[in-house]
């Protein structure tokens, strides 16, 4: 073995050890970049009446976005309306029932769906919701989030309700009781956490969607009275004030886009907390 | 081809689902109509005859004929992929669960066919109880909970009822001492043997006529497994017992009559006793004496 040999592998693999470290590096700097200049420009415009105060005219500064924040809220109720049940069922039919050739077209049908650009949705409710409604509404703001999270859902139901062991089902069938109820009543409530954390990370995948609500849900510059009529979202808003010329809009969007990246963040620590009780349990 | 042991085929015409469980006190046999000394013709839980099973082409079963013994233990030995699993689970229908399952032949219950058209599966279970191998309560219910699951998800509500069956039943399988004072408690807070034991008390919970169980000491440590033995002697009193055991000195510990399958054929029926000591076949010989299997 000659000598030089030795020190070009070795320095083969520092470079190698380096650029992979610097690469992961860069994956987490956009990260921190997002979070420097999301407070860095909204925090002056982060106060009490942001939270509280409607939007105030052009031209006068101040106010805030609660009615968009409610409106947000009200979106993902009604996202969940739609999205939980039909998501759930959907998931519970592939682990429990499905016939293996029609769960492989089920299941690609709901992988193409997840690759559908949010705009699409926005379009196909435009024409399946609001046409028919004759305006923009909170119906169908809600629906297009719901309808973009049933494929979310039913893949993580079929998922954890799969990782459920089998040893259940068969105590619970040999006691006399039905499938329907021993679906419902063993294996939906083993693995209701994991159901639940797919429900959670389905919500904070849609709450940030703007394009689809650009003409479902449209936005509003007042309180929202009724499901029929417009309403406000926060990622609504935030479009809105960033397009607009003027400097005390431009703050109160980074301060929006800030309490957005805020609320999602929230719900996935809630995923965080939720997932270590599962694991804490299962070691007993 | 096989030899019954001491019965004979008619007396399985014998009053229908006589009542095997006592609504009261359990170790209390009042209402035995056999007491000791006076040994009256026994009475047949279980009429098997020709009894084939497929799991699609493949025939994993043989036309198996036996008779099984109400209120005895009755043990099913033979080596690994002999058919034992899949005979106890055709006792109750759940060989239905593989998708395609099917069968010939007729398998009786105290007189009535349990594979006729109009019988509903989950029905037979309901009178047939099953214990398996892995202990494997409800994770998400307490010890309570799920001693009474098999009574709360069939529309029984009544809380005195369920608690008064929760006391006698874990009574029955030994276990009320050590767990009367944490029913709230989750039942995976409880030892292997524990468990296996709270599992046996689930099953006789929905007062099954018959309990079928597969190797259910198999994965206990022996003094978990000797007090599943003991219950086993225990419940005999009052239950029709059909157990799998891979352990030939538990099937000669505790049951009355062995059979021994061999290659999904039923080979020997007969008495334990004679089964262990002096057998008929030279294949049960060899298995019974370790020579193969």
């Amino acid at each position: 073995m000659e000598a030089p040999n030795h020190q070009w592998r070795k320095i083969k693999n520092v470079m190698m050890q380096i650029t992979t470290l610097v690469c992961a590096i860069l994956v987490i700097t956009p990260l921190c970049l997002l979070f420097y200049h999301l407070l860095s420009s909204g925090i002056s415009a982060l106060n009490w009446d942001f939270f509280t105060k409607l939007p105030k005219p052009v031209g006068e500064t101040g106010g805030g976005i609660a009615n968009a924040l409610v409106g947000t809220f009200v979106l993902l109720g009604i996202a969940a309306m739609v999205g939980v049940p039909i998501g759930v069922l959907g998931g519970i039919y592939l682990a429990e029932y499905g016939a293996s050739w029609l769960n492989r077209w089920i299941r690609f049908g709901a992988d193409v769906l997840n690759g559908v650009p949010s705009i699409t949705w926005g379009m196909v409710v435009y024409a399946l919701v609001v046409v028919p409604m004759k305006g923009f509404s909170a119906w169908a703001g809600g629906i297009v989030l719901g309808m973009m999270m049933i494929p979310l859902i039913m893949r993580t139901a079929e998922e954890v309700l799969r990782l459920v062991p089998n040893g259940y089902r068969e105590a619970s069938l040999a006691l006399g009781i039905s499938k329907w109820r021993t679906i419902l009543q063993i294996v939906v409530r083993t693995a209701l956490k994991g159901i639940v954390t797919g429900v959670l990370l389905a919500l904070a995948r849609v709450a940030g969607e703007t394009a689809p609500l650009l003409f479902t849900a449209f936005g509003n510059r007042y309180w929202n009275h009724n499901l029929s009529d417009p309403i406000a979202a926060v990622p609504l808003q935030i479009f809105n004030y960033a397009i607009s010329p003027y400097e005390d809009w431009h703050r109160q969007a980074w301060a929006g886009a800030l309490v957005l990246l805020l609320v999602i963040t929230l719900i996935n620590v809630s995923v965080r907390v939720l997932t270590r009780d599962r694991f804490s349990q299962s070691t007993h | 081809m096989t030899s019954l042991p001491e019965n004979n085929p008619a007396a399985a015409t014998s009053p229908p689902r006589a009542s095997t469980t006592p609504e009261s006190a359990p170790s209390k046999p009042a209402a035995n109509p056999t007491p000791g000394g006076t040994r009256a013709p026994a009475e047949i839980a279980l009429t098997i005859r020709d009894l084939s099973i497929y799991f699609g082409t493949n025939k994993v079963l043989k036309e198996i004929s036996l008779d099984i013994q109400s209120k005895a233990v009755t043990a099913i030995i033979g080596p690994s992929g002999c058919g034992k699993s899949t005979f106890l689970r055709s006792l109750n229908r759940m060989h239905e669960l593989v998708p395609e399952a099917r069968m010939e032949g007729q398998i009786r219950l105290f007189g009535h066919d349990i594979y006729s058209a109009n019988v509903d599966p989950v029905v037979v279970r309901r009178r047939v109880g099953m214990v398996f191998q892995k202990s494997n309560p409800f994770p998400t219910m307490s010890i309570a909970d799920n001693v009474t699951v098999g009574l709360r998800l069939n529309g029984i509500r009544d809380r005195g009822l369920l608690a008064e069956r929760t006391e006698q039943t874990l009574r029955m399988a030994a276990l009320w001492d050590e767990v009367k004072d944490r029913l709230r408690s989750p039942a995976i807070s409880l030892s292997g043997g524990q468990q296996q034991r709270l599992c046996i008390a689930r099953a006789l919970a929905v007062q099954p006529e018959l309990l079928l169980m597969d190797e259910p000491a198999s994965a206990l440590d022996p003094i978990a497994t000797a007090r599943v033995e003991e219950l086993i002697l225990e419940l005999k009193k009052d239950y029709t017992i059909v157990i799998v055991t891979h352990n030939m000195q538990q099937a000669t510990r505790i049951s009355d009559h062995t059979a021994f399958f061999y290659l999904g054929e039923l080979v020997e029926y007969d008495t334990t006793s004679k089964i262990f000591t002096n057998p008929t076949k030279r294949q049960t010989e060899d298995y019974v004496t370790g020579r193969f299997g």
